[in-house]
């Protein structure tokens, strides 16, 4: 074999997901050269299942969630009833068992229709399954996964006031008593609080140890003493909802810890780099979905006796926007794969969601230009992928956090 | 017993993909394009899924008739909730697909087969519209038929199913006795998203693949219909706008239209 394709030589375990008899199998030797957007069948009868949900469901209600910056409950519904909150969980935990790749197609098709309805599938899916699944006990699995497949969302309390990118630095404290813990603390930003029915508290149990004393508890709601507090009224994705929650003499009990004591840190860590996949995805899908809706119009639109589309400067820069829009699509699908065969990911996780966020604002901005005046104004969809995809730069590490994890990778390369 | 139902489906190019004319002006594009399950058939299949669900029938059958492609289109259809898929297999690439006839003379083998009580399709194909198969094969096999139908009850023990139809003067009423054929029209019922479970169900359910030539016992008739060419509809020209109704008249006129 030419020594070019040497680095395209996998593992027979690579490029297959957990269930992939149509891949081509192209050499004896077991090298699948698959492209990367190849599917298994479940993956593109799933997508095509999330394509329609979207149209039909999500569609309809886009412009009112964002105008009241509320997520409709129907919505919420229509995603459990689907299967979409528990695409890798077990069928013993009532999930369906499909791929990881899964759930960043069906996150990239949500967000193609409403980044917000987007983000909300992809914290279930990467977040709070991943993190019982991984490191729950067998007594917190049988207690919470049925919840959360069935109709209980989650949520990741780590950022506070004073520490976001710093996220080791956090105040939230965990007192031991005897066989329980008292939280105590604020928390910010906290994604889908408003929402949701239990709760990842990332608190330090030991300060004097900092980062090592970091501990993640599993709280429910209606746990005294934990308040979430007015939502926070955004630019973008606003029908997700972005509250503080504050916790006051929280009792909670220490079969309730999530792994270890002093571990949190690291689950946080891991778990991100998992998440980064999902938030690429997310802005894939926004790029994308945006983009949708302008060519058509540029197409339509008639300017100087000629669609503008036929001008040959709109078409340099269409075809600019789509080609990065394909690099992010290949990275993010690449990161997704490298994740699922158990392969290190780290990098191009974070160059996935670095670049998707990137092109996504890029996209976006654009397509606005070429859609006119009519891009301008509320009437048309694309105004809100704009205000929509600027989280994407900032929400689960910062651009320049992801640029300092590649370089920090990119070093021991070398 | 309750009854077994045989559905149709076609897979054909998705409602949503502007279609274009192919070179040649023989056909339509349709190489790289996105197919999936004729709209008709979604709802004949739901329906035949609902009737399973009621424990009016015992075991929902989907088939269709056409490339190894259309393999994609019967998963769907599993995963929507038919038991078995049957795919009579045309040879790809040999020429014009199936027509009504071609494909209502491969039914009218699976029907023998398999014996329903219930056949139920689409009421056409958004392809070709041609509205002809479930008669055809109606006729074929010497079944009643009811097409277009927006509702629908079985009574397993009476032998019989009661449903309606919409006509051009407004609902027909009919009681058929079964075995009977059924086409679907669009207000028969609002088809399902195949759940994500089910997608990864179907996988496990049989799926057959019969060649056509084998299941007819000879080679496949040449089709029947020929097409000779296939245009674009004229692009849409300007409007005019007038003053009032007056005005209207006056131009309808002199362009001889009234």
């Amino acid at each position: 074999m030419p020594v070019y394709l040497a680095p395209w030589r996998a593992s027979p375990c690579a490029f297959q997901s957990s269930r992939s008899e149509s891949m081509p199998n192209l050499a004896s030797d077991g090298v699948v050269c698959a492209p990367l957007q190849t599917f298994t069948e479940e993956e593109t009868m799933l997508k095509n299942m999330v394509t329609k949900f979207a149209q039909e469901r999500v569609a309809p209600l886009v412009q009112k969630m964002d105008e009241n910056s509320k997520m409709e409950d129907s919505v919420i519904q229509g995603l459990f009833e689907q299967g979409l909150m528990s695409i890798e969980l077990g069928e013993e935990y009532g999930g369906t068992g499909a791929s990881f790749f899964s759930i960043i197609l069906v996150v990239e098709e949500l967000a193609k229709v409403d980044p917000a309805v987007s983000l909300l599938c992809e914290l279930q899916n990467t977040l709070t399954n991943k993190l019982f699944t991984t490191y729950g006990t067998e007594e917190q699995k049988r207690t919470y996964l049925p919840r959360v497949a069935k109709d209980t969302i989650g949520s990741f309390c780590l950022s506070e006031a004073g520490s976001g990118s710093d996220a080791f630095a956090l105040k939230t404290r965990a007192e031991k008593r005897g066989d329980y813990y008292v939280i105590n603390g604020s928390k910010m930003w906290i994604s889908l609080a408003e929402h949701a029915g239990v709760f990842f508290v990332m608190a330090n149990t030991d300060p004097s140890l900092g980062y090592r004393g970091i501990t993640c508890f599993i709280v429910d709601r209606d746990t005294e003493g934990l308040h979430v507090g007015k939502k926070e009224d955004k630019l973008g994705i606003r029908a997700s909802s972005t509250c503080p929650v504050t916790f006051e003499n929280v009792k909670v009990p220490e079969t309730n810890i999530l792994g270890q004591v002093g571990q949190g840190y690291k689950y946080a860590i891991g778990m991100l780099n998992t998440g980064r996949i999902g938030i690429a995805a997310q802005m894939l899908g926004l790029a994308q979905g945006c983009f949708d809706h302008t060519i058509p119009y540029t197409k339509e639109r008639v300017q100087f006796g000629k669609s503008i589309f036929d001008f040959q400067g709109m078409q340099h820069q269409i075809a600019q926007v789509a080609t990065q829009l394909e690099a992010a699509r290949l990275l993010t699908y690449n990161a997704a794969r490298l994740a699922e065969t158990g392969r290190p990911f780290i990098k191009e996780a974070s160059m996935a969601k670095y670049y998707a966020a990137e092109v996504a604002t890029l996209t976006t901005s654009k397509c606005i230009e070429w859609m006119g005046g009519v891009g301008f104004t509320k009437n048309y969809p694309i105004e809100k992928y704009y205000r929509d995809c600027k989280i994407g730069t900032i929400y689960e590490g910062t651009s320049n956090i992801q640029l300092s994890t590649i370089a920090k990778s990119l070093a021991k390369e070398y | 017993m309750a009854p077994l139902k045989v559905r149709g489906v076609k897979r054909v190019i998705d409602f949503a993909v502007k279609v274009r004319v192919a070179p040649g002006g023989r056909g339509v594009q349709e190489q790289g394009v996105k197919h999936s399950m004729n709209p008709f058939c979604e709802i004949a299949l739901e329906e035949a899924v609902r009737l399973r669900e009621k424990g009016d029938a015992a075991e929902v059958i989907a088939v269709s008739v056409g490339t190894r492609q259309s393999q994609e289109t019967l998963r769907t259809a599993l995963a929507v909730g038919a038991d078995r898929a049957v795919l009579v297999e045309v040879p790809e690439g040999g020429g014009a697909a199936p027509g009504p006839r071609e494909v209502a003379a491969a039914l009218r083998k699976v029907v023998e087969r398999e014996r329903p009580h219930v056949v139920l399709l689409g009421k056409q194909a958004i392809d070709d519209d041609c509205n002809q198969t479930g008669q055809i094969l109606a006729a074929l096999l010497g079944w009643p038929q009811a097409t277009c139908i927006s509702h629908l009850s079985l009574d397993p023990s009476a032998h019989s199913a009661l449903l309606h139809r919409e006509v051009d003067g407004g609902w027909e009423r009919l009681r058929l006795r079964l075995p009977a054929l059924l086409t679907a029209d669009l207000r028969l019922n609002q088809p399902r998203y195949a759940t994500l479970p089910n997608i990864m169900k179907a996988k496990k359910k049989p799926l057959e693949l019969l060649p056509l030539a084998e299941l007819l016992g000879t080679p496949p008739p040449p089709p029947r219909l020929r097409v000779l060419s296939l245009e674009e509809p004229p692009g849409r020209q300007g409007g005019q706008r007038v003053e009032n109704v007056a005005a209207l008249l006056e131009r309808l006129a002199a362009a001889g239209r009234i």
